[in-house]
């Protein structure tokens, strides 16, 4: 374990009043390779220690908020994707939730369970990414490469889906585009055959490994008190003790059905981080199991839509003979279908805290206002009071782990 | 410990406690699954910490602004909180007119609140009192305008497409 340091530590350096200390200035980023993503932080350091820190975000700024604002409802989940794109169809799903919440739209359990399937796996990529980063950036290559493959076959899973790996856009208000194929629920099960094993291999490699433990452990570590004042949601606030999750706490698309635990860690540092993560991988994939084996004992094999008309796009064959879905298919494409006055917040838990939709409808074919609450934006702010009085190569170490994704940070 | 209690009684907790602010409230609504509350400008500080310290709202979701171009109380600002212990949300309105955008922060109570604010001053033009950092975050430090603001043109105000009246709305 490292010593802290005391707050006062620099003051051995003033003598007889005269600050001999000689700072240095750091541009860690805009295109740092473990920023992984465009953002910069302007650090003040003496000899290796942090003293300070200056945050510059807003490089992929892309105004998500006044874009809703043009877009009939029906458009807006091509946004949501590119926000946290390491787990875009937490997000789709999540603004189709917030619509459904909206429009009051009830949907069958066979359609929510499919969605939960989506959602862990989503969540299972996810985490591969932010902790095989973690790996790679305490030296640690190997994981990165291999088990990096295992997202590759979830995003195979996304593409037979709805034919798109990284931007989804998955799913719609009331259900789903289409059935699953039967290569969809083959390749779930392959998942589930398979991933279990790399993931033992990988916890083998660096759960205990000594090197990784020594880099990992008291690591940008972070008070559960300090980390709710600051917005922690999501793996980062569970680790630092606190057992808030979403599925749990507000359960939304069934997710009470299931049952599962919430990791926790203790002390909030990179390894703490790391952990909870890898805890919730396995628990992803007890949920996968219990949602397939609920949709095995379903006689309904075929329902991916609610009954929602208004909503859900006819198929093709009949809009090109029927008069009737012919005038859905108008109505729905051009954003037309009436859509309550009101106002919802919807939270659902993504890949990285707290995802939240604040949606003000008028009435009119457009939100009003869409607020989007991204977990990253608000937990990014106490980067500096993380790193503060730690090395420099402890700060790329609590990055990576924080799992800061660009897109979803400058939305 | 609060402990888990259904959400009526805890609505109905928050409304007791409401009363003592007598008319610095101007209203208490249902809205879809949430309670909101409507609070005077003046009042909006003392709200927020009542609700961080005797009523267990230890958290601040997200806070946002908001422009309504054809109201005398034309800006506002809406504080979403949580009680996790409890598992209950809470939203808190507050409404300004143009001449007077200036709200206190709530960065000493949260935070969290910074980076909200500086967004909200970045594209609603709000200002906050007493914030520690009050400058633009995601857009260029001489960007001319306050790109939320509804008048605010995202496209070609010339294009008639685009134009809601030609749906009849």
């Amino acid at each position: 374990m490292k010593e802290p340091l005391r707050p006062d530590f620099w003051q051995r350096d003033i003598v007889e009043g005269r600050d001999l200390r000689e700072l240095t200035t750091l541009n860690l980023g805009p295109t740092h390779p473990a920023t992984h993503g465009i953002f910069q932080n302007v650090l003040t350091l003496d000899g290796e220690i942090i003293l300070d820190t200056e945050q510059t975000i807003g490089y992929i700024h892309r105004a998500f908020e006044k874009l809703a604002e043009r877009r009939p409802f029906y458009q807006i989940p091509t946004i949501t994707d590119r926000m946290n794109y390491c787990s875009a169809p937490i997000n789709n799903i999540g603004w189709h939730l917030t619509m459904e919440k909206l429009c009051g739209i009830e949907l069958p359990k066979r359609i929510e369970y499919m969605r939960v399937i989506v959602m862990e796996l989503a969540r299972i990529s996810d985490h591969i990414i932010c902790n095989t980063i973690i790996g790679q950036d305490a030296g640690a290559t190997t994981p990165f490469l291999y088990v990096y493959q295992w997202r590759e076959k979830i995003y195979e899973i996304y593409e037979e889906i709805c034919g798109a790996r990284l931007t989804t856009n998955m799913g719609r208000i009331g259900g789903w585009e289409r059935n699953f194929s039967p290569l969809v629920w083959e390749r779930i099960r392959g998942i589930q055959k398979d991933l279990p094993a790399v993931l033992k291999e990988f916890e083998k490699m660096l759960v205990r490994n000594r090197i990784f433990m020594d880099r990992t452990i008291g690591c940008g570590p972070f008070p559960a008190d300090l980390a709710l004042a600051y917005g922690f949601t999501g793996p980062n606030l569970r680790a630092c003790g606190v057992d808030y999750d979403v599925r749990v706490a507000d359960p939304y698309s069934s997710y009470e059905d299931f049952d599962f635990i919430i990791p926790i860690g203790q002390s909030g540092d990179t390894y703490d981080r790391f952990m909870v993560r890898q805890q919730e991988m396995w628990q992803s994939l007890s949920i996968i199991r219990q949602a397939m084996d609920k949709l095995d004992a379903m006689r309904d094999k075929t329902t991916f839509q609610a009954d929602v008309p208004e909503w859900v796009l006819p198929p093709k064959e009949e809009v090109y003979s029927a008069m009737e879905p012919l005038i859905w298919h108008f109505k729905i494409v051009m954003g037309e279908t009436a859509v309550p006055v009101g106002e919802v917040y919807h939270c659902v838990e993504g890949g990285n805290g707290e995802l939240g939709f604040y949606l003000v409808s008028d009435g009119g074919r457009t939100p009003f206002r869409l607020h989007l609450r991204r977990p990253c934006f608000i937990y990014y702010q106490a980067f500096p009071e993380m790193i503060k009085g730690g090395m420099l190569s402890d700060a790329i170490l609590t990055m990576s782990s924080m799992n800061v994704i660009a897109g979803e940070l400058d939305a | 410990m609060l402990g888990f209690v259904v959400r009526a009684e805890r609505d109905q907790l928050v409304k007791d406690r409401m009363a003592a602010f007598g008319d610095r409230i101007t209203g208490i609504t249902q809205e879809v699954d949430l309670l909101c509350v409507h609070v005077k400008k003046d009042a909006l500080h003392e709200l927020l910490r009542t609700l961080r310290d005797e009523l267990g709202f230890q958290f601040l979701t997200t806070c946002c602004g908001m422009h309504f171009p054809n109201e005398t109380q034309e800006f506002g600002m809406v504080y979403h909180l949580h009680n996790m212990r409890a598992g209950h949300r809470l939203r808190i309105k507050c409404r300004t007119t143009a001449d007077d955008l200036e709200f206190q922060t709530a960065t000493d109570l949260w935070p969290a609140a910074n980076w909200m604010e500086r967004e909200t001053w970045d594209f609603f033009g709000i200002k906050f009192k007493g914030h520690p950092n009050l400058i633009r975050i995601l857009n260029m430090e001489d960007f001319p305008a306050f790109p939320l603001r509804k008048d605010y043109p995202l496209e070609d105000p010339t294009r008639l497409d685009k134009d809601d009246r030609s749906f009849g709305r």
